[in-house]
């Protein structure tokens, strides 16, 4: 009896060990999909997008095997502290709130958040008083929520868990304004046939407190070395023009110079 | 004490405390507000449902019971969330709402939550008093037909005061249910005690104070609840309690 509990003790461990080994082969990085065009699924349940292009390039350059997991947006950081993912590569702008709490490699792009409203809409000033008792969508958790939160206090705030129940929303007549990521409203809003939309005011990119310095991959900050591989790799790609042909498909010829960080 | 100070005072104590400030606590609040009045007003309006649907529920007429049969089948066979979904997103694309004088009461989501959450309860409220007024004593009923008591009668006077107390410790039950369940009206942008939660995860990547906080306060709303009902218990069930003089 004894030796078959031995036995079986030994059993597992060695397929506890042959896991974790199988774990630390693979980077898994995890993010929020749909956030079109950085991340979302093709009609036939394709992960594709920005993010996921060029992380599929960066893990090729730098020899890595990479597996994506889709996840809720609040959940990815707390993932990735409990090592769950080994990298969150999600459209997740680098700024000091979340410095605090992660590893960032360089910044990948560098995208302005902007106001979206109906085509048909009155609104024309962005400012607080001007939003005063409006209703604006955001993202829960997104740095758009943060500001939105501190600086429009007046403002009727909603918040959701994807950025597709936004657009739902103001589709439907229940927000005035959405404030999104730029390409994100511009793919999902103002690029559709059948839907009316327009931004309102300016591009959104100050103060750095909330918008940060672009688009970075997260890791866990002991991690140095596996965000130095992505670093090196990003470098590697920015030269030999795979980063400019990713950005030119995705964004177009012009956004090529506001895209580099 | 004015608000301003009550609220000096907590920032005093909340001194060098990152997650729980004045603005997060004030988002716990207005969750705790916002809680209360979705499940209260639901339970509220669910009961008053409840009653005359479980009475019909035993009708003899075939059309009557069996449509209620099936309201209820279907709200008890189907998720609350994915009800919330339909009621919430759905209502908002039916041709022609916009315009009409009930988009008032779509484009705000507490009125679909409230829509779907009180459907739900009179539901599971229907069935509760149901199997309770259907198990009421067969003697009770006959010595009340012996007294020449017309089925109104029977009814208000010797069936339901009976059945409702029958009916009192499951319906506790399901109020406690309705608290717990109202934890997803946050999905559809209402600020209730779950969605403040969520907001203070997301901002400071802080799941357990953020949960636990909010666990404490669900649990202190079921026990006061559970104390309500343990009293009305005590004084309506009087009749059924061992007579251990």
């Amino acid at each position: 009896m004894k030796k078959l509990l031995a036995v079986t003790l030994l059993g597992a461990a060695l397929t506890a060990t042959a896991a974790q080994a199988r774990d630390n082969d693979t980077v898994r990085i995890g993010l929020n999909v749909p956030y079109e065009p950085m991340e979302y699924k093709t009609a036939s349940g394709e992960l594709t997008g920005f993010d996921v292009e060029l992380g599929n390039a960066l893990c090729q350059q730098a020899s890595m095997n990479c597996q994506w997991n889709e996840q809720a947006w609040d959940s990815l950081i707390p993932s990735l502290k409990s090592r769950k993912i080994d990298a969150i590569m999600s459209a997740m702008t680098i700024n000091d709130e979340r410095r605090k709490q992660l590893l960032f490699s360089e910044p990948y792009l560098v995208q302005p958040s902007a106001w979206f409203a109906p085509a048909d809409s009155a609104i024309t000033a962005t400012s607080p008083e001007a939003l005063k008792g409006k209703r604006i969508g955001v993202q829960r958790g997104t740095l758009q929520d943060n500001y939105v939160t501190d600086e429009y206090a007046d403002a009727n705030i909603k918040r959701y868990a994807t950025a597709d129940d936004i657009v739902i929303d103001i589709e439907s007549g229940r927000l005035d304004l959405a404030f999104l990521d730029y390409p994100i409203g511009k793919t999902t809003m103002l690029d559709q046939e059948d839907k009316q939309f327009k931004t309102v005011g300016e591009m959104v990119s100050e103060p750095k407190k909330y918008f940060g310095d672009g688009f970075g991959i997260a890791f866990r900050q002991r991690d140095t070395t596996l965000a130095e591989k992505f670093n090196a790799a990003l470098d590697e790609l920015k030269e030999n023009g795979t980063y400019d042909q990713l950005v030119i498909k995705y964004f177009g010829e012009a956004a090529l110079e506001a895209a580099k960080p | 004490m004015s608000v301003e100070q009550l609220l000096q005072t907590i920032a005093g104590y909340l001194n060098g405390n990152d997650i729980f400030t004045v603005n997060t606590l004030g988002m716990y609040w207005d969750g705790f507000v916002n809680t209360v009045q979705l499940v209260f007003i639901s339970l509220l309006i669910g009961l008053a449902l409840a009653v005359p649907l479980a009475i019909g529920r035993g009708s003899p007429l075939k059309l009557v019971s069996k449509s209620i049969w099936l309201y209820t089948y279907i709200f008890r066979g189907t998720p609350l969330l994915i009800q919330l979904y339909l009621a919430y997103y759905g209502f908002a694309f039916v041709p022609g709402i916009q315009d009409s004088w009930l988009w008032f009461f779509v484009q705000d989501p507490l009125y679909p939550a409230l829509f779907a959450f009180t459907l739900n309860t009179a539901a599971y409220t229907t069935e509760i008093f149901h199997g309770a007024i259907k198990s009421t004593a067969k003697g009770e009923i006959e010595a009340a037909r012996a007294f020449g008591m017309s089925k109104a009668m029977m009814m208000r006077r010797i069936i339901l005061p009976s059945a409702f107390r029958r009916a009192l410790p499951a319906y506790g039950n399901e109020v406690i249910f309705m608290l717990h369940a109202s934890a997803i009206a946050s999905v559809v942008t209402i600020m209730d005690l779950t969605g403040a939660a969520y907001y203070v995860y997301s901002r400071f990547y802080a799941p357990f104070p953020a949960f636990i906080f909010v666990a404490f306060i669900y649990m202190a709303l079921s026990f006061s609840i559970q104390g309500f009902f343990r009293h009305l218990e005590k004084r309506l069930l009087v009749h059924l309690k061992p007579n251990n003089r």
